[in-house]
Formats: C-alpha cells, structure tokens, sequence
C-alpha cells in the first residue's frame, strides 16, 4: 500500500488527506474543480508543501494537463531527459515507445506535434524516468474529444502492461470508470469515500457521485454475439450491448450510468429496451427534494438507479423487495 | 600599430566584460526573475543605475573606490602590489559595472518569459534545481543571453568617459578606441579618427543587424 497523507493550508481552503492506495495499477482521484485534486498530486510530487525531500529525488513521474514538452529538444531528447536522470533504468526505452507508438516522431519538434502525440511524448518521459510512481494530471483534458479517443488505447495498454502504480486526477467519470481500479473521491480538500473502484461507485451517500456522475461499473463476461451486438451474462438476466466482444477473455468493463437505469414492478412487455434484470432493493437514499438513488442487487454485483421520489412512493420501492431493473445504455471498455 | 592597437584593446576589454557580465550577471538575473523578495526594486535600482547615472559620476566613485587608497584599490594593492587605476584589470573592473544592466536585463526579461512549467516538469523528471536552469532554462533563454551578449559586448566597446576617469591613456593598456578617437580629434588627426570611427560603425551595424536576424529567426520557429 501506499501511504498519501498531506496537509496544506491554501487561504481559506485546506487541503487534508489521509489514505492509503494500493501499490499497483491505477489509483483515481474524482472529484469536482476545486476540491483539491491537484494540489494532493502537487504534494505528492513535491512541487507544493513543505516536507523537505526536493522534486527530483523523489522518483515520482508526473504528466501534467499540459503536455509541457521542451521546446529545445526533439521526441527523442525529450522521452531521454528522464532516463538520462534515472537514479535505476528499470523500464525499456523501446518497449515504451512501442507502447505509445512513438517510433515514428523520434526526430520530431514539439510543435510540430498534435496534442495527443505531444501528451504520449510527455508520458513516455515520465515513463522512462523509471518512476516508483506514475501522477497524472488529467492528461486527457487539454484535449478535444477526437483526439481523446485516439489517446484513450494507450491509456488502456498502459493499464494492462504497466506494473507501476499510477494515481490518476480526473473530474470525468467515464474516464476513471474506464481506466481505474481504485477510487479516491475528494470533496472540500477531503476524502469522502476510497476503495475499490467498483464498491466506490455503487455507494449512494457520496454527494459528489449522486448528480450526473452517479453510475456503477461491472465486470461481466461476453457469452455470444447477434445482431451487432454482444451478450453478457448476469445470472439473473442478460445484458446486451452494443459491440463486438469475443468470448472467453477476461471479464470486461461495463459501465451503467444511474440514469440510464429505470425500475418496473412487473416485468416488462413490448419495450424497446434490450435489458431487463430480475434485481433486489438494496438501499433507497434521497438526493434532493425531487430524486433518489436506488442501488440494486444484480447476482452478486450492483446497479444504481435514479429514480424520483414520486416513483418511490407510488411504487412502494423499499430495502428487501424484489423488482425489474431496466437498462437502457451500457457501455463497454474495448 | 597606432591604428589598430586601440581597437584591438577594445576588443580585447569588451570581451572579457562579456564573458564575466554572462557568468555573473545569469545568477542575478536569475534571481531577479523569480524571487519575491521585498529587496528586488533596490537590486534592480542598483543594476540600473548605470543607464542613467552620467558616466563621469561612475568613473569619479569607481576611480575613488578603486584608486590606491579606496576600498577595493588599496586591497588589491595589497595582495598583488600594483594599483588598480589606470589598469587594464581596473578598466574590466569598471566595465563590468558599466554594462552590468545591458547584460542583466535582457536575460532577466528571458527568464521572465520563461513558463514554471517547464522547470517544474524537469524536477519530477529527475533534474535538480541547478541542473534544470543549465539544461531548461538556459537554453530557452538563448535570445536573452543573445542580446545580453551582444548589448554588453557593444556598449563596453563604446564606453568614454568611465574609461578616462578610471584608467587614463596609456597605450597598449587602457589607450582604448573611444579614447584614441578623442585624442585624434584634439590633435586634428581627422583621417585617423575616420578610419577608426569607421571600423566601430561598421562593427555595431553588422553586430545588431545579425542579432535582429537571429532573433527574427527564433520567433519564427
């Protein structure tokens, strides 16, 4: 495990964290602007607060919001001012820039470079500084949603090839239900829930998941494929999604936002929605004076639901009672 | 010999100047740039101070400091047994002071300009605080120290009248261009002073044109 505990006054704001982190893949850290996520990575880094060790013996990687890339040097000076200050190469210069598909900008200029190229320029750097600890800043959020696609693969890659722990800062919850496996939420500089990132995401008392963020992540397995889309299985029902997906690999993540889920007390006829689950009411919780959150047990896995309080009440929706859940969009991570 | 050595000294002082005004003036700049300190106006006063101050009045207090009963001049005589003024060692001394701003404040204005970002990304990349300003900041500052070099390489060749109060007219040690012309000015030489006029116009025209190439150059890329 890793242990993060800073604490830094800034005005009226303080940031306060305790927490431990698991010492492998990847660590997120949601929460809204201003609830400190920076400013706890720029502690960890060292580039803020004062716990005497400097920056640059710390071992830490570090990939800003933006690329930053010297513009005196080219790819390959730049993905080699790291290595060249690495106290141990434990990582190959090769096999990372294979991974990020950089063998072809080696000779480039930083400006000559898009912004996704220039932010797995910058990743690489950090990379091949044979870090202990890999902190990145929202690397995806200087960028538009094209080039956010293209950068979103590597990202996978680095999650299933890489073996050092990265803390990843976002305040986009589809990208830390994509590429996370372990969740911090900060609120007010302080942690309000961490865990295991599915665990975290089906809790409904954490203010800053219950608005648009609110959504579980599933792990389930693709059985087969029709109609351009492919069967998951549930257990107790299936989910069709659209995709692809070849059976017998390993679980797949899938996320479910909260209001893509509704709740019917009879099963269902005639709908267009693909996906209807036998569920379990496992807690009701009131988010404002006109929504709740419902989290529902599917199998041995949970399901959130935004509801109103209307439906709660003509319903009759209560812990214990069994009921439908259906679910109208579900995306896959490929 | 008549023509040339005053040049040739010129160089040879503004030279010399230069390479101590980048060695030394870098770290001030340096500092000028990034501290927050209630004591930087007054440093920056100080480093300015030769722009406006007439160069009499320097070369009157330098001549006084550096003279064989001053502060810094009787030390020095001290420790080697010859006198500062009227030295070529004192003339460097006097030049630094000089042309201290024209190297320090286009380095500082550099720096400036100069995003954090940057050095901040070369300390988690492994690079200490001297280590970033050699392999960062320097070379992104490269125009900064182009026109530092260049200005201060430049005025010290101009320099008059800091020169005739601190180091005289002797030949071959503190004879420089500036004051050579003078003297041919006096005498009604006007051919020499020509000639010698010439070579400083022609010098300072080639010198600042290249810079402005370079720098043109820069803002380009």
């Amino acid at each position: 495990m890793i242990h993060l505990r800073h604490r830094l006054p800034k005005g009226d704001f303080v940031l306060d964290v305790d927490v431990e982190v698991p010492d492998t893949g990847i660590t997120g850290i949601f929460g809204e602007s201003g609830s400190g996520k920076t400013t706890l990575l720029r502690c960890i880094a060292g580039l803020e607060g004062d716990d005497g060790l400097p920056v640059h013996k710390r071992n830490v990687g570090y990939v800003f919001q933006e690329p930053g890339l010297f513009p005196h040097l080219t790819v390959r000076g730049n993905i080699e001012f790291g290595e060249r200050r690495a106290a141990t190469r434990r990582v190959e210069s090769t096999s990372v820039v294979d991974m990020l598909g950089l063998g072809n900008l080696l000779d480039r200029r930083p400006n000559t470079l898009s912004g996704g190229e220039a932010q797995r320029v910058a990743i690489a750097a950090a990379l091949l500084r044979s870090p202990d600890l890999v902190l990145m800043d929202e690397p995806l959020a200087s960028l538009d949603r094209r080039r956010k696609d293209e950068l979103l693969p590597y990202f996978d890659r680095l999650h299933d090839e890489l073996s050092v722990p990265v803390i990843y800062v976002s305040h986009d919850i589809e990208e830390v239900s994509r590429l996370c496996d372990h969740l911090v939420l900060l609120e007010g500089g302080k942690v309000a829930a961490s865990g295991d990132l599915v665990d975290v995401l089906s809790r409904v008392d954490v203010p800053v998941l219950s608005g648009r963020n609110a959504g579980v992540v599933l792990w389930a397995n693709p059985v087969d494929q029709e109609d351009g889309l492919t069967r998951f299985d549930f257990g107790e029902g299936d989910i069709w999604a659209p995709g692809e997906f070849e059976a017998g690999g390993s679980p797949l993540r899938l996320r479910i936002a909260a209001s893509d889920v509704s709740i019917a007390r009879e099963m269902p006829a005639a709908t267009t929605i693909l996906n209807i689950l036998r569920a379990t009411i496992e807690e009701v919780h009131p988010v404002d004076a006109a929504t709740a959150l419902v989290r529902l047990g599917v199998g041995n896995q949970s399901l959130l639901a935004r509801v109103t309080n209307r439906s709660v009440q003509r319903l009759e929706l209560r812990p214990g009672e069994r009921v439908f859940a259906q679910v109208k969009s579900v995306t896959v991570r490929h | 010999m008549n023509l040339y050595g005053p040049l040739w000294l010129s160089a040879q002082l503004a030279f010399v100047t230069t390479i101590i005004l980048v060695i030394v003036g870098a770290p001030v700049a340096w500092w000028l740039a990034r501290t927050s300190s209630q004591a930087k106006p007054a440093v920056q006063a100080v480093v300015a101070m030769p722009i406006v101050l007439p160069p009499t009045v320097l070369g009157f207090y330098l001549l006084i400091l550096l003279g064989p009963n001053g502060a810094v001049g009787s030390w020095w005589v001290q420790i080697t047994g010859s006198a500062l003024t009227f030295s070529f060692t004192g003339l460097v001394i006097a030049s630094c002071i000089y042309s201290l701003p024209f190297a320090v404040q286009p380095m500082q204005n550099a720096f400036e300009s100069l995003p954090k970002s940057y050095l901040e990304r070369a300390w988690t990349l492994g690079a200490s605080r001297l280590d970033a300003f050699f392999s960062v900041a320097v070379p992104l500052s490269a125009r900064g120290f182009v026109s530092g070099i260049v200005l201060s390489f430049a005025h010290t060749l101009g320099e008059f009248g800091v020169v005739l109060m601190v180091g005289g007219n002797i030949p071959g040690e503190t004879r420089v261009v500036s004051i050579a012309i003078y003297d041919h000015v006096e005498t009604l030489n006007y051919a020499a002073a020509h000639r010698m006029s010439l070579v400083l116009v022609a010098f300072a025209f080639i010198v600042l044109a290249t810079m402005f190439v370079i720098n043109r150059r820069w803002s380009e890329r």
